[in-house]
């Protein structure tokens, strides 16, 4: 850490070291876009994973804040940079070091109107294009007659905005033509059966050959980062759930423990087992309905209602003890809600019993089956360095060879006590995609078999002050959700409220892939990739 | 064996007792066509609902079971359903052209109807090119189908619509080079004396190796004919909405779908005709009590329950198996089913020549 300290510090003289643990570093805007490149070139360094892109309004700056980790080395950083100039507000985007700036440097515009120069895309990526205003800086005005309800559907605009710097550090304002006039673009959304949800991909084609995707989200955004701002940090616990609702105790989890940590609460042991079984039956229950989505988008109807059978068994254990089925609002600050129904331990069991056989069923019905294999295998390749560098985690990375599981990187919970295999596989295709997930869910038994009996005695929650303040300070919290790394920043001033949070969401990244994976290859294979990465479209949203 | 031609003749003596020649012969028209109708109908309805148990069993589920007994009367209601709702008149489309495109699909399909032996003596257009006849109406349904994709003047419609025409198109060629290997080895294109001649054991098991590769393509080329899954691709849903019917209301949209259900029961009673002996009785040589206990059971039985079997078949392919993709659709097709259908009329040819079958 000294050294990549020392290292900042001999590329620009002018960084401030806010805090050493994290190491965070704050950098001037000018010698940023170099420090960045050489973060990421230099051997010693080698931050070549960007995971979370916050942008943040400090009062007379607006700032911007990149959380970096090395794949190599498993070092972090936190880097901060501020563009000084509230009315033109301009910063260097670094989407040519790491792939997954284009659509976070696209929501750091919507929402704060920092320009980055040489992005190729500056348009806005949640909001209405007509959108008055820049709703996460603090001045925002919110009158409803600034932005009211708008009854016409928005225009959608084929020339993208882009800013060029020049040699002479001039920045001219250009156009980037998306689609034009004569090319055969369709859209696939925001109402179709196989996205999932409402998010709306453009798709260019040729005949049946996809020559580009360009993707509108923001259609289910509903401000969640903006709402927190004005929630205590108990209130803002129910909106997690309603990010990616398939993973909603593992979003729960990191921001429970974001909070716990800038509190040093220590949750008694019987919660950190209690949390580590809901997190794998919820990543249980998601591979589960990836499995059954993902053979109807491919056509295999039956398919589909095999994995709802079965994902039905762990909703009845949580609708037994958190009372929900899909929001569970069971995780709390310092604990969870209730203790666990008398009745979970042996459901889970049985459960335990019950799920081998049936995979085995599902993979003589799917996963053997000759088309199944034509439709998946060598489709939608993704490389290590792509994956690494659009951020794409969770079986997805790793089905591309990238061991990116938060549970082995920084484990929570028990995940450090429990023995389970971290399943990386090489192929980055769909298949492999599949594979991954599809093994996950014996891995996911295997940890709750290991759990589900040595559950220790112990309180469910310990207590908590009725108002809780955060100290001070900026929190970053990441846990394995099912469908990737989640991630909880937090910064705070001190009050009741937090100043501004962000959700670092798995989704993001893999709707970034879809142009990249579907490119040229059949209209069957954008479905066949979509249904593979299995995003969620409330946590690209947010 | 009980002969429908009996009854048929009698009706025939009737009107003619009442009626000069040629009103008699157009009463016959009419009723003929009104009885062809209400089979299409009905049939329709029972393949629908048979659908929807069929797969409702394949998914742990039960299926329509609240109107009518075991939901018996739910495609009934559904029908009606159909029939009472309005056809939304959408803005930009061709209005001839959509229009017309349902008629002549299930134009198609109602002409292709009338040419399948049902029973014995019951056959409606029996001429010596019955099965070229068949052939030729049932394609016209493509015309139809491409109409509706290109009017409609929507992306997905004109996606599905090109789709299907590449699909049907090609596996019409396998459909056409199966058929031919059987009326090679039966020597006649006429689907009554083809049935008739399949009375000392049905083709299938007298053909030899030809006769049920033969099946086979058929059963993969019917399935792919008509746009059922594994094949659905024109209309697959979670990657066109619906294809080259997505535009369409009401009735309209109806004809398309009880058209496809038709066509599956076409393919089917064709498969039954050429290859299971139509509706004459399973006869083994020389078992002669047995042959007459099969005698025993109607014809129109046989032919159902053969047709029952396909369809089931049908169903379960596509209650099985996951979509295929366009191009590894048409490779199935040009790379696989087209050469091994030439070598297997070839290989037919040798057989009826040197009178190896049994």
């Amino acid at each position: 850490m000294e050294k990549i300290k020392n290292r900042i510090l001999e590329v620009v003289p002018e960084a401030v070291v806010v805090s050493e643990a994290p190491l965070t570093v704050s950098v001037p805007p000018l010698p940023f876009y170099d420090l960045a490149r050489r973060l990421r070139d230099d051997e010693d360094m080698r931050f070549d994973y960007l995971v979370c892109m916050t942008g943040v309004d400090e009062g007379e700056s607006l700032g911007v804040v990149y959380h970096l980790r090395s794949t190599v080395y498993g070092h972090e950083l936190v880097l901060r940079t501020a563009a000084l100039d509230r009315e033109n507000p301009e910063l260097a985007s670094v989407v040519d070091i790491w792939a997954t700036a284009n659509l976070n440097e696209r929501e750091v515009f919507d929402f704060f109107g920092i320009r980055f120069i040489n992005h190729p895309d500056m348009r806005r990526l949640f909001l209405r294009n007509d959108w008055v205003g820049y709703p996460l800086r603090k001045d925002y005005n919110a009158d409803e007659k600034i932005n009211p309800v708008r009854l016409e559907s928005e225009e959608t605009i084929d020339v993208a905005p882009a800013y060029e710097a020049s040699r002479d550090g001039e920045v001219e304002e250009i156009e980037h033509v998306l689609f034009k006039e004569g090319e055969y673009v369709v859209n696939i959304g925001p109402q179709h059966p196989a996205t999932h949800g409402v998010l709306r991909f453009r798709v260019q084609l040729d005949g049946e050959i996809v020559r580009k995707v360009d993707v509108n989200c923001g259609y289910i955004h509903r401000g969640i980062e903006k709402m927190c701002e004005s929630l205590t940090y108990p209130q803002m616990l129910a909106l997690t759930d309603r990010l990616d609702y398939l993973s909603a105790h593992q979003n729960r989890h990191a921001l429970c423990l974001c909070i716990e940590d800038a509190l040093q609460i220590e949750v008694p042991e019987r919660v950190k087992y209690i949390r580590t079984i809901m997190d794998e039956l919820t990543r249980l229950q998601s591979h589960l309905l990836f499995w059954s989505t993902f053979c109807m988008d491919l056509g295999a109807l039956t398919a589909f209602f095999y994995g709802f059978r079965d994902r039905e068994k762990i909703l009845d254990m949580f609708e037994e003890t958190c009372g929900g089925r899909l929001i569970m609002n069971y995780n709390v600050v310092g604990g969870v809600m209730q203790d666990i129904h008398p009745n979970l331990v042996h459901r889970i069991k049985d459960f335990i019993k019950y799920l081998p056989p049936m995979l085995k069923e599902y993979h003589e019905v799917f996963t053997g089956n000759i088309i199944a294999q034509q439709r998946m295998k060598g489709i939608g390749l993704l490389s290590r360095e792509d994956a690494i560098s659009y951020g794409v985690t969770g079986p997805s990375g790793r089905a591309s060879g990238w061991a990116c599981d938060v549970r082995k990187i920084h484990p929570y919970g028990v995940y450090d006590k429990v023995d389970f295999k971290e399943i990386v596989r090489e192929d980055g295709d769909v298949f492999g995609r599949y594979m991954v997930r599809m093994e996950e869910i014996l891995q996911s038994l295997h940890i709750l078999e290991q759990l589900v009996d040595n559950i220790p005695e112990g309180d469910f929650a310990v207590k908590t002050k009725p108002i809780i303040r955060l100290p001070e300070g900026n929190y970053f919290r990441s846990v394995e959700a099912s469908r990737g790394e989640f991630g909880v920043y937090i910064e705070s001033r001190g009050d009741k409220f937090p100043y501004r949070v962000k959700f670092r969401s798995p989704g993001l990244p893999l709707v970034s892939v879809v142009d990249l994976l579907a490119r040229d290859g059949k209209i069957a294979d954008l479905i066949a990739v979509g249904g593979s990465l299995d995003y969620v479209v409330p946590d690209i949203d947010r | 064996m009980f002969d429908f031609a009996v009854v048929t003749e009698w009706v025939d003596g009737l009107l003619r007792s009442w009626l000069p020649e040629s009103w008699a012969v157009l009463a016959e028209f009419f009723l003929i066509g009104l009885c062809l109708l209400l089979a299409y109908a009905v049939i329709a309805l029972v393949l629908i609902l048979a659908e929807r148990k069929v797969c409702a069993y394949f998914q742990c589920r039960l299926g329509p079971n609240r109107v009518g007994p075991w939901g018996l009367t739910q495609s009934v209601a559904d029908m009606f359903k159909m029939l009472i709702k309005e056809l939304i008149q959408v803005r930009h489309v061709d209005n001839f052209l959509f229009n017309l495109a349902p008629y002549i699909v299930i134009i198609s399909s109602v002409l292709a109807f009338g040419c399948i032996p049902y029973a014995k003596g019951l056959e409606i257009i029996d001429f010596n090119v019955g099965i070229f006849f068949l052939l030729a109406v049932s394609s016209i349904g493509i015309v139809g189908i491409l109409l509706a994709g290109w009017s409609s003047n929507n992306k997905y419609s004109l996606i599905g619509a090109m789709r299907s025409g590449a699909q049907m198109i090609s596996y019409e060629l396998s459909i056409g080079l199966s058929i031919l290997t059987m009326v090679v080895f039966s020597g006649s294109m006429q689907l009554s004396t083809i049935v008739e001649s399949q009375a000392d054991g049905w083709f299938l098991f007298r053909g030899h190796i030809p006769a049920f590769i033969a099946f086979i393509v058929y059963l993969i080329a019917g399935t792919a004919e008509t746009n059922r899954g594994p094949f659905d691709l024109p209309e697959a849903d979670s990657e066109l909405t619906a294809g080259y019917h997505t535009e369409y209301s009401g009735m309209h949209f109806g004809f398309f779908y009880l058209a496809e259900f038709l066509n599956m029961f076409i393919v089917a009673s064709v498969a039954a005709t050429l290859f299971l002996g139509g509706w004459m009785p399973l006869h083994i040589p020389g078992w002669e009590g047995f042959n007459a206990a099969m005698d025993w059971i109607p014809s129109i039985f046989w032919f159902i329950g053969k047709v029952a079997v396909m369809i089931f078949i049908i169903m379960w392919f596509k209650w099985t198996f996951p979509r295929l993709r366009i191009d590894q659709l048409l490779r199935l097709e040009w790379k696989y089913l087209l050469p091994l259908n030439l070598c297997n009329l070839l290989l037919m040819v040798i057989v009826v020549v040197f009178n190896l079958h049994f």
